[in-house]
């Protein structure tokens, strides 16, 4: 009767097979070259096209701007969610006549371009300048940075109805039968067992809708806002230096990455308990 | 030839033609056409709008659907790049992206004509320039849809195609892009509206669009909510009849399916 005496000493690992040279893996190292030498260009460029002087004047320009972006980013957010309550409400009604105007004002202000829709209250409320003046709001709308923030306001305003609506719709009807069935009145059960459920499924489009919204608010800058965006062109009118606009740019990426990095810790935080 | 074109193109003009809104309904005040009015105006902006969301279409798909590849690739350098690509044209805003693009070309043309000893100045079509900047912000946010629809199809379908010796290239053109046209579709509607409402962007740089031209129209006859309204208008227009299209298009995507 044969057996084991000696067991195999414990050796390596097989060496790891080569990888082919691919067409993607050559494809992938040529896209990474390009973008390292972009990169490369950019630093080399802001490096040797560095100026002191033209920092000390424009970039404390550069964070008054950025001031102004997140102030008119964080207003606007927060008037169009107190509006889109009312217009959420009135789109999921059972009257026809009010659910059919809350459509119309979604669909308007969803179907066309927000440039459009600054410029109609920038330029086109001087038309009703008299009427203004009579109600007094006409030193209201005189400022470029109060239109702005009105129709940003008037614009999220739809699109976080739509947000809200959707999450609301999604939470189960049993919930709300289940509430009624123990005796909770509906304006309990709405605000301690159906909004709590809405709002994690609306947690990640209004998160997008934010990020949107700061790189919509560019656009104040063609209406004569001092924004990020309207000192990155003062400083490029003044200076022609292509720098300007990487600046811009890079301040933006930092502001996208930090939200939607922010966001993915809040949602990770909020739904843990649904984990599995 | 071409003069019974243009004739038989007057005459379905759904703006000036005769039988058109501003002919009908303008009368003779400043939405007519002709000398008097905007009417005509107003029509080349829409046909401008149109045309650079319709050319620019076709560029962000294919760079989107390069970049998705890119993105559910084996190698790590490609999924990299094709990452920061995403990553840098998703953050920016749309209009520096624009910016960056139509003087960023400029200088670089310049300093390339500088280089061959032309000292001229050099000026980019806004056209050219508006097309390039959305077809990037177009594949940037399409690449994302086509990954996901990629991920929608089950690894079966390659294997299959495998197993019946298609080649892969072969593979992906007759057995996974027809199932990744349908899922992706109603991703790249919504994509679709967006390119079109951010072409109003491109009127910032000189081109004359929708709101470039009713911005010229309501300065010169200091009626400004009647145009930039009418712009509005214009736009919704364009998004009600691209909303009637991609509806038939998705019927026509699912008519494999209506049998069952």
């Amino acid at each position: 009767m044969s057996h084991i005496t000696t067991l195999l000493p414990p050796l390596p690992a097989p060496p790891a097979a080569a990888k082919p040279l691919s067409g993607a893996r050559i494809a992938g190292m040529l896209f990474m070259a390009l973008w390292i030498l972009l990169f490369g260009g950019i630093a080399l460029m802001m490096y040797f096209g560095w100026d002191w002087d033209k920092f000390a004047k424009y970039g404390p320009r550069y964070i008054s701007g950025l001031q102004v972006t997140l102030g008119l980013v964080a207003a606007s957010i927060v008037a169009g969610a107190v509006l889109s309550f009312p217009l959420a409400f009135a789109r999921m009604s059972t009257n026809r006549v009010l659910s059919g105007i809350a459509y119309v004002y979604v669909y308007l202000f969803r179907g066309t371009p927000l440039l459009a829709q600054v410029f109609l209250i920038y330029y086109g409320l001087g038309s009703f300048r008299p009427q203004l003046e009579a109600v007094g709001l006409w030193s209201f709308f005189r400022d470029a940075w109060n239109c702005a923030f009105f129709s940003f306001a008037l614009n999220t305003a739809a699109y976080q109805a739509e947000i809200l609506r959707g999450a609301i719709e999604s939470v189960p009807r049993g919930q709300r039968e289940a509430a009624a069935s123990l005796g909770i009145n509906t304006r309990i059960s709405f605000w301690k067992i159906i909004m709590p459920q809405a709002l994690i499924v609306a947690l990640r489009p209004y998160g997008n809708e934010i990020i949107l919204m700061v790189k919509a608010s560019a656009i104040v800058a063609i209406v004569t806002v001092y924004d990020l965006m309207g000192e990155t062109k003062y400083a490029f009118s003044r200076t022609f230096d292509y720098q300007t606009y990487l600046w811009a740019a890079i301040f933006y990426l930092v502001i996208v990455e930090i939200l939607r990095n922010l966001w993915n810790v809040l949602e990770a935080r909020l739904t843990r308990h649904l984990k599995r | 030839m071409s003069d019974m074109v243009s004739a038989i193109l007057n005459v379905i003009d759904p703006f000036c033609g005769p039988v058109g809104v501003f002919t009908l309904f303008a009368g003779k005040g400043i939405l007519s056409c002709g000398d008097t009015g905007w009417g005509d105006k107003l029509a080349s902006g829409v046909y401008v709008t149109a045309s650079l969301a319709l050319l620019t279409l076709p560029f962000g798909l294919l760079l989107g659907f390069l970049v998705a590849l890119g993105k559910r690739s084996d190698d790590a350098y490609a999924r990299l790049a094709a990452n920061i690509y995403t990553t840098i044209f998703r953050g920016l805003p749309e209009l520096l992206t624009l910016f960056i693009v139509y003087y960023g070309l400029q200088i670089l043309i310049e300093k390339g004509l500088t280089a061959a000893g032309m000292n001229e100045r050099f000026e980019i079509n806004a056209f050219f320039a508006g097309m390039i900047a959305l077809s990037v912000v177009f594949s940037a946010y399409c690449s994302e849809v086509l990954l996901s629809a990629f991920q929608a199809i089950p690894r079966g379908q390659y294997e299959a195609g495998a197993a019946l010796g298609i080649r892969p290239a072969k593979t992906m053109v007759l057995v996974i892009i027809p199932q990744l046209v349908r899922i992706a579709l109603p991703g790249l509607g919504n994509l679709w509206m967006s390119l079109l409402k951010d072409t109003a962007l491109v009127s910032v740089i000189g081109l004359s669009d929708i709101l470039r031209e009713t911005g010229v129209a309501a300065k010169s006859t200091k009626e400004p909510f009647l145009f930039f309204g009418i712009a509005c208008l214009l736009f919704l227009l364009l998004a009600i009849i691209s909303s009637f299209f991609f509806s038939r298009i998705e019927i026509w995507a699912r008519r494999s399916e209506a049998a069952r």
